[in-house]
């Protein structure tokens, strides 16, 4: 087969992924498999290559979070621009993101949140977006409030949004979560920094955009996600395949 | 060159995403063996696992207008998940291999304490292909045995399959490196 669609996905690259037994992160500990992952003999299938196509007119978009209806949420609005990208840079064109995240006030529209913060009826924290021919996707929200968790004493969540992505290939799927630059808590954050590679970690931070701002309206900030891309990474021979070299 | 963003957990409170009726693979009108999946998530002290979003998907059968062959599920109270789905065929192996792999499904897994979703497949147990199958026939059999899903009668007139999955412990599912 020589359609680059075809392909298989390359591995993670070592530190860049968080590991599934993360101690300070408490709920990890009886919830992550103790034996090795299985391997697929022969590499990934269709199952892993082949993704389901969503049809922006069977799960309709939201691009304004900020709004329910004709009313305006409480906060700090913000715009966020980025793209979906592969690792080699191409942007991934019909990726359905998903979104949620917590109102200004540090609660989400959930009923197993219970948070002593205010509700804002005008908020549902909830988004769907497709990416353009070039990956691009912008929506506009209200910047997340904190809020506490039990993990540990004095727990508190950094700001985030939470991202659902859908690539090409099911092996690209990903869930994560987009950070705040300046953010006091991401130091003491152990979901945040389970992460190994201090630069994957700095990734997850969205970077404010004075270009993405708009003028009396809201804040910019710029976030880009990659996905895993196909086939083989063009210095993988020279860096991690010395048996060979 | 950027490597791929790191994984996040999904947490508590997805289900803000949640539409019930993503469980349901043949919402659009799609045609064919229609079966229920159902099963338990449990973690490593057997306790049910209630917050857990379960993402189902086939490459088989081929997506059409009826079909995207894709579907989410939360888990309830007692960590039981529940899709209706085509009963899937032979599914295409790896790039250049010949011999189609065994009628599967792909099942993700998602929750708070996961920082990175687990993948998991479900085969049928009684299908003439589970012993050609190249992942089945890698894995001893108590292992392999986790992959297979049973026939469990019907449920709501539809015929049952039930795949548990269990996190951690003595008969933890095979999880996959994918």
């Amino acid at each position: 087969m020589s359609d680059a669609a075809a392909l298989p996905f390359r591995p993670y690259r070592p530190g860049t992924q968080p590991p599934s037994d993360a101690p300070e992160y408490g709920s990890t500990a009886r919830r992550h498999p103790i034996r090795p992952l299985a391997r697929l003999p022969g590499g990934q299938t269709a199952t892993e290559i082949r993704a389901p196509r969503f049809d922006p007119a069977r799960y309709p978009a939201t691009v304004d979070i900020a709004r329910n209806g004709s009313h305006e949420a409480m906060g700090e609005r913000i715009i966020v621009e980025g793209r979906v990208l592969d690792e080699d840079g191409r942007g991934v064109p019909g990726a359905m993101i998903e979104l949620w995240q917590a109102n200004a006030a540090g609660r989400y529209n959930h009923e197993r949140d219970q948070h002593d913060a205010p509700l804002d009826p005008h908020f549902k924290g909830i988004g769907r977006l497709f990416t353009d021919q070039d990956g691009r996707f912008r929506f506009t929200s209200i910047k997340p409030g904190s809020y506490p968790w039990r993990n540990h004493h004095n727990a508190w969540r950094p700001n985030h949004i939470h991202y659902s992505v859908f690539g090409a290939g099911f092996a690209q799927r990903l869930i994560t979560q987009m950070y705040f630059p300046g953010d006091p808590l991401l130091a003491l954050d152990p979901i945040f920094n389970a992460v190994p590679d201090p630069a994957a970690r700095a990734r997850l931070v969205a970077q404010f955009d004075l270009s993405v701002t708009e003028p009396e309206w809201a804040l910019g900030y710029r976030f880009d996600i990659v996905l895993r891309g196909r086939g083989q990474t063009p210095f993988e021979d020279n860096d991690f395949d010395g048996e060979h070299a | 060159m950027p490597a791929a963003t790191a994984s996040q957990t999904i947490g508590p409170y997805w289900h803000l995403l949640e539409d019930p009726s993503w469980a349901d693979l043949t919402r659009f009108g799609a045609k064919g063996e229609r079966i229920a999946l159902i099963g338990t998530v449990t973690d490593g002290d057997g306790v049910p696992v209630s917050d857990a979003c379960v993402e189902l998907w086939q490459a088989s059968p081929e997506p059409s207008e009826t079909w995207d062959g894709f579907g989410r599920a939360a888990t309830d109270a007692e960590g039981n998940f529940r899709f209706i789905t085509l009963k899937p065929g032979p599914v295409p192996g790896a790039p250049g291999a010949n011999a189609p792999q065994a009628p599967h499904a792909a099942l993700t897994l998602f929750a708070r304490g996961l920082l990175i979703h687990l993948h998991t497949r479900a085969y049928f147990e009684g299908e003439r292909l589970n012993d050609q199958d190249p992942l089945l026939a890698s894995l001893d059999p108590a292992r392999r045995a986790t992959l297979l899903a049973r026939h469990v009668g019907e449920r709501d007139g539809l015929p049952a399959w039930r795949f548990d999955i269990r996190l951690q412990g003595a008969d933890e599912t095979v999880f996959l490196e994918v």
